[in-house]
């Protein structure tokens, strides 16, 4: 009797009574279903975290210095330039930043949610932002304080119809000239990427309160190489300060891996509670299966009267338990599929964010696999009793 | 020659509660080949524990019995299926056929465990139904048979695999007397193709269609000769003689 016999009896057992073979396959069915969405969230949230952080540049650190007000003992923006270019195998470009608390006066209307910065040249290249239109910060912006500015997609369409370049607005008071426009990088929508200003940090340290540049961001040369920078940096900000409470230097792809880490801790944890009621549905099979044993003893006498060894009516059992799993698995799977179809849909318009999902072809795999493996493992016993069945008692048996 | 069946002083017994019952005790016959043979006896007598002993479904207690020269008595259960599969064939009163398979289906079952591959199972599948008149309707379930049409498939289920013994246990059991004549009629045929054929009942009437009977009696043997001796017939009134005393 080879497998493939085994197979198809197995089916035929099964498609002969539909009802019953659904509901004792619906555990496993519920059970797949919930393990593989499960798993198809956490893949879309870690594609949606990934997604924001490489946009945010996953090659970038950031520099926070802690100080204490005092401009001789904090390190400067050539302090920074120096320890960029001696470190050039791992460390690329820099740019200071500088946070401006202000409001921004277009005309006689208010930007509230804008952010502004003060930036260094290199910031557009370090976080890929291109220029629409006009030119972005330069050199000689920094080196005169003067007051000009690169302006996002969202502010240009909003409050100028596109023609921005030229004109002016006023941050706390001080008029700026708009000499860049961004090109488009989130939608255009307000408070987002698209909704902000960029000055030269000279002059924005000017605007803020400390009149220093407390942050910046290093770019390294290799992402491969992300834990070796950020201890390059980190080595030589202690050489500076002797101290290493005085800085914080956190890198992208360090947050992310984090993250990363943490969401895949809760997920898996989901999925464990979410595969217990795959050993629930493995327990229904066993129920079924030890009926189905006693309903069909005098089928199994008859079989062994006819020549059928232990093994053999062991296996049909066995396969039948399988089977059946493993169909209640493929049912289990293609439901979920359709149901991360839909929870992306609810997810993408109830949060505004794009989570994608998607079960992994890894998950599903896993899923296929440990239904079909409860199958042979709990319908082993109910096999193994109608095995053992004396074939006199079972033939006698109405 | 060598005999097919050979019961050298087999003995059964069981353990009923505190009590040993002796269901057959030291019995010794044996069959030769092409022989038709009934093994009869009333409820009680020991007939049905020597079926499953013929039938390799039990094994003696004491004594040997060698079905074809093999020791049947020193099998373990792998064995005895196999010996079950390749020298019975079994015919059962309630037919015993599986209710979800075809009649070609139900008739390949036992090859199947012969390990015989499909093409050639439906060949000798087809062929057996044939010699029963039920080849057309192969496809058909067993619920959508008579009784007696039900009862040639077993037959032919039996013969599918060409072995040493066909084994009949009361197979007119079910039927009407017509068709369990014809049943009957059935068997004649198949032992006079040259096949062994044990028939087990309790009924006299039935057990003349054999060549030689075997008489059972409270786990001994109390006549084995032919069927047409008179004798062979008259131990119900004994019994009865002596529970009169």
């Amino acid at each position: 009797m080879s497998l493939s016999e085994c197979f198809f009896l197995a089916v035929k057992n099964i498609m002969a009574s539909k009802t019953r073979s659904l509901l004792t396959m619906l555990g496993i069915i519920i059970g797949v279903t919930a393990v593989v969405v499960i798993m198809g969230l956490g893949n879309g949230m870690e594609q949606y975290m990934r997604d924001s952080f490489e946009s945010m540049g996953t090659n970038t650190m950031t520099v926070n210095l802690i100080g204490r007000g005092e401009s001789s003992t904090k390190l400067s923006v050539s302090d920074m330039e120096e320890i960029v270019e001696e470190n050039e195998t791992y460390l690329d470009l820099m740019s200071p930043t500088v946070s401006v608390m202000g409001t921004v006066k277009i005309g006689s209307e208010t930007a509230d949610s804008t952010t502004i910065t003060g930036i260094g040249t290199d910031y557009f290249t370090i976080k890929s932002y291109d220029i629409a239109s006009g030119r972005g910060i330069q050199y000689v912006d920094e080196l005169k304080r003067i007051q000009v500015c690169v302006i996002g997609s969202y502010l240009a369409n909003t409050f100028y119809g596109g023609n921005a370049l030229g004109q002016t607005l006023k941050i706390n008071g001080t008029e700026f000239d708009i000499v860049g426009v961004m090109a488009e990088k989130a939608d255009s929508e307000e408070g987002s990427t698209d909704d902000a200003i960029f000055l030269p940090y000279t002059t924005a340290s000017r605007l803020s309160l400390s009149g220093t540049v407390s942050s910046y961001v290093v770019t390294m040369q290799s992402e491969e190489l992300a834990e070796e920078s950020k201890d390059v940096l980190e080595n030589a900000l202690y050489d500076f300060y002797q101290d290493d409470s005085s800085y914080v230097v956190s890198s992208t792809s360090e947050m992310l891996e984090t993250m990363t880490d943490m969401l895949n801790v809760i997920i898996t944890v989901l999925a464990v509670i979410a595969g217990i009621s795959l050993v629930v549905g493995g327990i229904g099979i066993m129920n079924i299966m030890l009926v189905s044993v006693t309903e069909r003893t005098k089928e199994i006498g008859i079989r062994k009267a006819l020549g059928s060894k232990e093994r053999y009516i062991l296996s049909q059992f066995v396969t039948e338990a399988a089977v059946t799993s493993a169909i209640g698995g493929i049912l289990g799977i293609l439901l979920s599929y359709l149901l991360c179809i839909a929870a992306t849909k609810v997810i993408t318009n109830l949060m505004e964010a794009e989570i994608t999902v998607m079960p992994t072809f890894g998950a599903v795999l896993v899923a296929f696999g440990i239904s079909a493996g409860i199958g042979i493992f709990f319908g082993y016993m109910p096999a193994k009793k109608a095995a053992r069945m004396n074939p006199i008692d079972a033939l006698r048996y109405d | 020659m060598q005999p097919v069946i050979e019961f050298r002083d087999v003995s059964k017994r069981y353990q009923m509660g505190d009590s040993v019952v002796k269901a057959a005790d030291h019995i010794s016959f044996s069959i030769e080949k092409g022989e038709f043979l009934a093994i009869v006896g009333q409820s009680g007598s020991g007939k049905s524990t020597c079926m499953n002993i013929i039938g390799c479904l039990d094994v003696p207690t004491e004594g040997i019995y060698l079905l074809d020269g093999k020791n049947v008595g020193e099998m373990n259960k792998d064995e005895l299926a196999v010996i079950r599969n390749e020298k019975l064939g079994f015919i059962f009163q309630q037919y015993n056929l599986l209710p979800k398979l075809n009649l070609m289906e139900n008739v390949e079952v036992p090859l199947m465990y012969a390990g015989i591959p499909k093409e050639k199972r439906h060949i000798l599948a087809k062929e057996a139904l044939a010699k029963v008149g039920l080849e057309n309707k192969w496809k058909h379930l067993p619920n959508q048979l008579s009784g007696g049409q039900q009862q040639r498939v077993s037959i032919a289920r039996a013969l599918a695999g060409n072995p040493s013994v066909i084994l009949a246990d009361e197979p007119t059991g079910a039927l009407d007397s017509k068709t369990g004549r014809e049943v009957l009629a059935m068997l004649q045929r198949v032992h006079q193709e040259g096949n062994t054929v044990v028939l087990i009942t309790h009924d006299n009437s039935i057990a003349k269609t054999a060549q030689r009977v075997i008489r059972l009696d409270d786990g001994h043997i109390v006549y084995d000769g032919s069927a047409r001796d008179p004798k062979a017939f008259v131990q119900a009134e004994i019994s009865l003689e002596v529970v009169g005393k």
